[in-house]
């Protein structure tokens, strides 16, 4: 066991003996170390105001990616290298490329959430930099401009390549080693009183998944964090205490994702972006729905078996997961038991999973012949925003005939939900307009959506019966129907 | 070349003229993370951190307020609430009806009841949680609905009226009647609202405040605390953002900064979290939109009566003004005979709405350009000529509702210019086509011009004031009332110095708005920055410049009209003089080489008795085409193409300008699409973080978005360097957007029934349009 926290910034080590563990990176940058740069704008990691970079070391090499700071506990920094809005300027004082396109481009306005925009571009920058503008919309979606419209910002996007430097090998060589000398073999255990408060506090970061298990049984009252992208908002918007936390993602083997021949395992620590490409290889539009959830800082962070974990009724990945026929793997010491991941969500906030236990990995199956495969997602905008509707189908349809339905909607209940009577509806029929009418119908006894913030009931049921209406438009007619993704699938 | 009329000959250059584009004069620090807003100043040792307790009602009584547990409360240095103010409780820009703390009635959720300040924001949020506080409820009126029915007003209902709107109506051809909806927004802003105030010696307090309006936040501060404005400084070097929401509002929070300083003798700082700030402050207002239009064959309007009901929240604040400038664009661009504009300005238990970017004429403008389209969709014409007959003529129709003669109209030719260059008619033809071929995505297309009037409405407001200071080494310290929010002010004032000087723009110091430098200021608002405080500076300078030309004549001996200011020396017939020189050897000869500078309005006057007038010097004029394509099946939309024409008179940085039009026009686009407010039934609202509340994303952008300066811009009056304002007009270019979206809805219905669809037209607000267009064309 070690207690202290130790990492890279500016190529000095930091070392932390027992810091608080739900302080956030952006408050410990900007009120302990008066790096003020990264900015607060709305500490939910909605904005990218507070963007800074994480360089990890991944085979050899150090891999730059843009988080949100504001909901990114301290603890976790442990091995990495931190790069903010500070970090890039020339020791001379010359602006980065980065930063130069950014003046050169009147990129800023205001310039509150400009260092933001700097960091993520500067993630790009250093992952190969711009494939285009629609790379760099993405790159972007998370971060928020009220003041320029966003023009100039794509612009220096494109422009920074023209100033791209050198790299100094020697500086380079110099960071790895010394990220390679933070390398963690044992557990991190933080404790800690409150100041305010007097409770004690308890941080636990063990690095394999026997060392996960125990732990898991000796404090089954404990939080798991992931990405914290969603724990970490517990602490900054609801202002709750976390007395004991683990966080899962220091163990190796849960960040693994291989493909066998019959599926696609993902384990629970695998960021999005880690998933990302693999479930699109085999699902398009389920590598769709998962960009667009969140941003690239927050699909950075965070984690499909969080966002399973935690069971939002609004989380995009688990209807895309059950459409697919997913399953789940969950471990308690050194027992697993696997469940149909639908099977897991029993109501609201509440999930099939005991005290000590915890999310091991999730297997997909690579589709079925025949398998048709399509998930919607429809929310205000398009990027970093919640779905009010969320609906994927994976159809097995042979000679014409519906041999298999799994139609699974996010945002129609309390939670995840396939719908049974549309499934029965089209399953063993004839795939026609009729049956899928019929299928349309039945969607309004699987469901009772409520208003909210986000639709109205009506326009849920609306907007889900239009999307099985879609799904069978594009799998049958050579219409465009798509805004945004892969539009040429409109005509498949 | 450069025809600088006013100040002489064509000059050689100097770096940062006007005219040219010259880069923000702190983007270098906004890159680097350098540029200092005011929760990065550092943090004194006994710095004290403020959290507002909020009303949890939007309409009671509170019977009983128990704060002895918040007092015991660890790291608690002070509570205030109403009873511990010293002065007056009250902080509205002059109606005197915002409390800053409520005194035994609250009247809305959010509103400010008490404050705490502790060691830090932690401890002063838990220790407000130990607050017990009851409340007797009483009915509560949120929305417009509930407050026309229950009369609820701030002010008397106003009417602006010409002609004999409602004969016209009955001798009219065909009538169109209805009414539809514009939601609100929220300002967004990415700095949330700030104070840090620091004690001084007498019991004086020195606020640095993010706020457009440092001299109300001054008064204010000085009115709550009792004390004359000479004991308060306001100080603000930059804003994250402004839009009108740093207007009026952060007086509140300075003045509870400055409470808590005053009478702890420690620092204090209050930053509202994002929720909290979007929950306690007041935004755009949301406007009902009733219409009764009379037209003839040609879609000309022959009679308008006008309805404008708007949700102004609890008190006053600027609604009045807000409301009139709704009805002085109820007519953008167009003459519409007689005519006849009611407003209601509705008293709410919602937050004070109050200034936001366009000021009211965001609203009345997009009323007439709906029912426009309506108007030509009825007549089965191309909207564009249904404009073109209603557009203000140059002799004759050229009287608007207020009675102000449109002496600058150039709105036909910016329309007939951006519809040739964005192939306007060709493309709506090809829509018309693609979507006959074309069943679940639509598309739609629309042009609408923008007129808007600058210059404060409230006459009095349209004065400036700056301080110019050059120093012996010929370095120039500049000041002035306005306030930087991003809009690239300073830098334009800058430059205006900088030609004036005839000296690099580098030499001139950019300083923080305060108080203490220049008095009396009005808010930095009403798109009116550079139009006052570039010409206040430039007064400074002049003056200044004026002596110095008087000291080298006669140093010299030559006559005054031989001593020339060019490219960083002063030229004394052939003698070559450094700036830098001559400025040296004038304060050797004791010349005073500073100076304030002042500027007023000429030409306006206004009798709000009768609403009529001439509120504005001139009009600002830009046009704009949308191209949407809409998915029919979920509301869901893109908007793919985007082209601007706008006038930025002789702009004074092309660049800056460009800027503001990009961000206005994107920003307005948000307001008319994704931006939703949702409040429940008991006035809560439920969108209050960007999670829930969205404002447009990057790649809400359109692809394509061709953004061009009217090149032949030169205002009319003689402001400065002939230069327009900019901040506002370009945020109304968006209603083509919420336009093109209507005509996409009217596609679905093969183009039989058009809607008048509410705004924000959210994928939701689409469908359901879509839906009923639909339902309507089947019959």
């Amino acid at each position: 066991m070690t207690e202290t926290v130790r990492f890279l910034l500016d190529g000095e080590y930091y070392e932390l003996t027992n810091p608080d563990p739900t302080t956030t990176v952006l408050n410990f940058l900007r009120y302990e170390l008066a790096r003020t740069g990264t900015k607060e704008g709305c500490a939910e990691g909605d904005c990218g105001a507070c963007t800074v970079v994480l360089g990890e070391l991944i085979d050899g090499r150090i891999r730059c990616r843009a988080v949100n700071a504001c909901i990114l506990f301290v603890p976790t920094l442990d091995g990495k290298e931190l790069i903010t809005v500070e970090s890039l300027r020339a020791k001379d004082g010359t602006l980065h490329p980065v930063q130069q396109a950014l003046v050169d481009t009147h990129g800023s306005q205001c310039g509150f959430c400009t260092p933001g925009f700097v960091m993520s571009l500067y993630a790009l920058y250093e992952e190969g930099g711009a494939r285009g503008r629609a790379h760099i919309n993405d790159a972007l979606a998370g971060n928020l401009c009220r003041c320029t419209g966003y023009g100039p910002i794509v612009e220096a996007g494109l422009r920074m390549e023209e100033m791209r430097l050198p790299v100094d090998a020697g500086v380079l060589k110099d960071r790895v080693d010394a990220l390679r000398s933070l390398k963690r073999h044992d557990t991190l255990k933080l404790s800690v009183k409150d100041k305010l408060t007097g409770t004690h506090k308890y941080y636990f970061a063990p690095v394999t998944i026997d060392g996960l298990a125990d732990i898991s049984l000796a404090y089954p009252d404990a939080t798991y964090l992931a990405g914290g992208t969603d724990v970490g908002l517990w602490v900054t918007k609801q202002h709750r205490e976390l007395a004991q936390i683990i966080y899962i993602g220091d163990v190796e083997e849960l960040k693994h994702i291989q493909v066998t021949d019959r599926s696609v395992e993902i384990g629970a620590g695998a960021s999005f972006t880690d998933a990302i490409d693999v479930l699109a290889r085999y699902y398009g539009d389920m590598g769709e729905i998962i960009r667009r959830i969140g941003s690239v800082q927050i699909r950075n962070s965070g984690t499909l078996g969080g966002n399973i974990a935690n069971g939002s009724p609004i989380g995009d990945s688990m209807p895309a997961l059950i459409a697919a026929g997913a399953t789940l793997t969950l471990r308690m010491g050194s027992l697993e038991r696997t469940m149909p991941l639908e099977d897991y969500f029993i109501d609201y906030g509440k999930q099939d999973l005991q005290p000590g236990e915890f999310v091991a990995r999730i297997s997909v199956p690579l589709p079925p012949e025949h398998s048709r495969y399509r998930a919607y997602k429809v929310s205000k905008r398009f990027d970093q925003d919640i779905s009010a509707v969320c609906a994927c189908f994976g159809f097995e349809i042979k000679a014409g005939v519906m041999e298999g339905a799994r139609i699974a909607y996010g945002g129609m209940t309390a939670t995840p939900k396939r719908a049974a009577m549309a499934e029965r509806a089209l399953v063993g029929r004839a795939w026609t307009m009729d049956n899928m009418e019929a299928a349309v119908a039945a969607l309004a006894e699987d469901f009772a959506p409520i208003s909210d913030m986000r639709a109205s009931a009506d326009y849920r049921m609306m907007a889900a019966q239009n999307l099985l209406r879609k799904a069978f438009i594009e799998l049958d007619a050579e219409a465009e129907t798509r805004l945004v993704g892969d539009r040429e699938l409109g005509h498949a | 070349m450069r025809n600088t009329s006013s100040s002489g000959p064509v000059l050689s250059e100097i770096k940062g003229a006007v005219h040219k584009e010259l880069r923000h004069d702190s983007a270098h620090k906004h890159v680097s993370g350098e540029a200092v807003y005011i929760d990065d100043m550092p943090e004194p040792k006994d710095l004290l951190h403020i959290y507002v307790a909020m009303s949890e009602k939007a309409h009671a009584r509170v019977t009983a307020m128990d704060l002895s547990a918040v007092r015991k409360a660890r790291g608690v240095a002070l509570v205030i609430s109403a009873e511990d103010i010293p002065g007056h409780n009250d902080v509205s820009p002059f109606a005197g009806d915002d409390p800053l703390f409520a005194d035994g009635l609250v009247e809305y959720i959010g509103q400010p009841i008490f404050a705490v300040a502790a060691t830090s924001i932690a401890a002063a949020r838990a220790a407000a949680s130990l607050a017990a506080v009851d409340y007797d409820e009483l009915s509560a009126l949120t929305t417009i609905d509930a407050a026309m029915a229950a009369e609820s007003a701030i002010e008397p209902a106003q009417t602006m009226a010409q002609g004999d709107a409602r004969a016209a109506l009955e001798k009219a051809k065909y009538r169109l009647k209805g009414s539809f909806r514009i939601g609100g927004q929220d300002h967004f802003y990415l700095e949330g609202q700030i104070a840090f105030a620091a004690p001084q010696e007498d019991g004086d307090v020195h606020v640095f405040s993010s706020t457009q309006h440092p001299s109300e936040v001054q008064h204010l501060v000085a009115h709550v605390l009792g004390k004359p404005t000479n004991a308060v400084t306001v100080e603000v070097r930059r804003m994250g953002g402004g839009f009108g929401g740093k207007e009026t509002h952060p007086a509140m929070f300075a003045a509870m900064a400055a409470l808590v300083a005053v009478k702890t003798g420690r620092p204090a700082k209050l930053r509202l979290d994002r929720d909290d700030d979007m929950i306690m402050t007041g935004k755009r207002h949301d406007f009902r939109y009733g219409y009764d239009i009379g037209y003839d064959d040609d879609g000309r309007i022959t009679g308008a009566a006008i309805e404008l009901a708007s949700r102004c929240g609890r008190s006053t604040d600027l609604s009045p003004a807000i409301n009139d400038r709704a009805m002085f664009h109820a007519d953008n661009c167009y003459y519409l005979g007689d005519i006849e504009i009611t407003s209601h300005r509705l008293k709410t238990h919602t937050a004070s709405n109050t200034a936001f970017r366009g000021f009211g004429g965001p609203q009345g403008m997009l009323g007439i350009e709906h029912v426009i389209e309506q108007i030509a969709h009825a007549l089965g014409k191309d909207p564009i000529d249904v404009r073109r007959a209603n557009l203000y003529g140059t002799d004759g129709r050229n009287t608007t509702p207020f009675g102000m003669v449109v002496e600058d109209n150039i709105a036909p030719e910016l329309i007939d210019m951006l519809a040739e260059s964005a192939g306007y008619q060709a493309r709506r033809l090809a829509i018309r086509e693609f979507n006959k071929t074309s069943p679940y995505l639509k598309k739609g297309i629309a042009l609408t011009p923008v007129k808007f009037g600058i210059s404060f409405t409230t006459t009095h407001l349209n004065q400036a004031g700056a301080l110019v200071h050059v120093y012996a080494d010929g370095s120039v310290h500049l000041n002035h009332g306005g306030t930087e929010m991003g809009q690239g002010l300073f830098v334009k004032v800058a430059q205006v110095v900088a030609e004036e000087f005839q000296i690099d723009v580098d030499h001139i110091k950019i300083t923080a708005t305060t108080t203490a430098k220049v008095p009396n200021t009005s808010a930095t608002a009403a798109s009116s920055g550079s139009d006052l405080n570039g010409m206040a500076a430039l007064d400074a300078a002049r003056r200044i410049k004026a002596r110095l030309v008087d000291f080298a004549a006669n140093k010299y001996d030559c006559p005054k009209d031989r001593v020339t200011f060019r490219n960083n020396n002063v030229y004394v017939e052939n003698r070559e003089i450094p700036f830098a020189q001559l400025t040296r050897e004038a304060y050797l000869g004791r010349v005073s080489l500073s100076s304030t500078g002042f500027y007023k309005t000429p030409k306006i006057h206004y009798d709000r008795s009768k609403h009529k007038g001439r509120p504005f010097l001139y009009f600002c004029y830009g046009a704009a085409v949308s191209e949407v394509t809409v998915d029919t099946l979920t509301g869901e939309y893109k908007v793919e193409r985007v082209d601007i024409l706008h006038d930025t008179g002789r702009s004074l940085n092309p660049a800056i300008d460009k800027g503001q039009i990009e961000g206005g026009f994107i920003q307005g686009m948000g307001w008319l699409t994704t931006e939703e407010l949702v409040y429940d039934e008991s006035g809560r609202l439920r969108t209050h973080a960007p999670s829930t509340y969205k404002i447009p994303a990057c790649s809400d952008r359109p692809e394509q978005f061709n953004i061009e300066l009217y090149a032949k811009g030169r205002n009319v009056e003689a402001t400065i360097h002939r230069s327009k304002a900019v901040g506002e007009p370009p945020f109304m270019l968006a209603n083509s957007v919420f336009l093109a979206l209507a005509d996409a809805v009217c596609a679905a219905s093969d183009y039989k029934v058009r809607v008048m669809m509410n705004a924000p037209a959210t994928p939701e607000e689409v469908l359901k349009a879509v839906v009923t267009a639909k339902g309507k064309a089947r019959g």
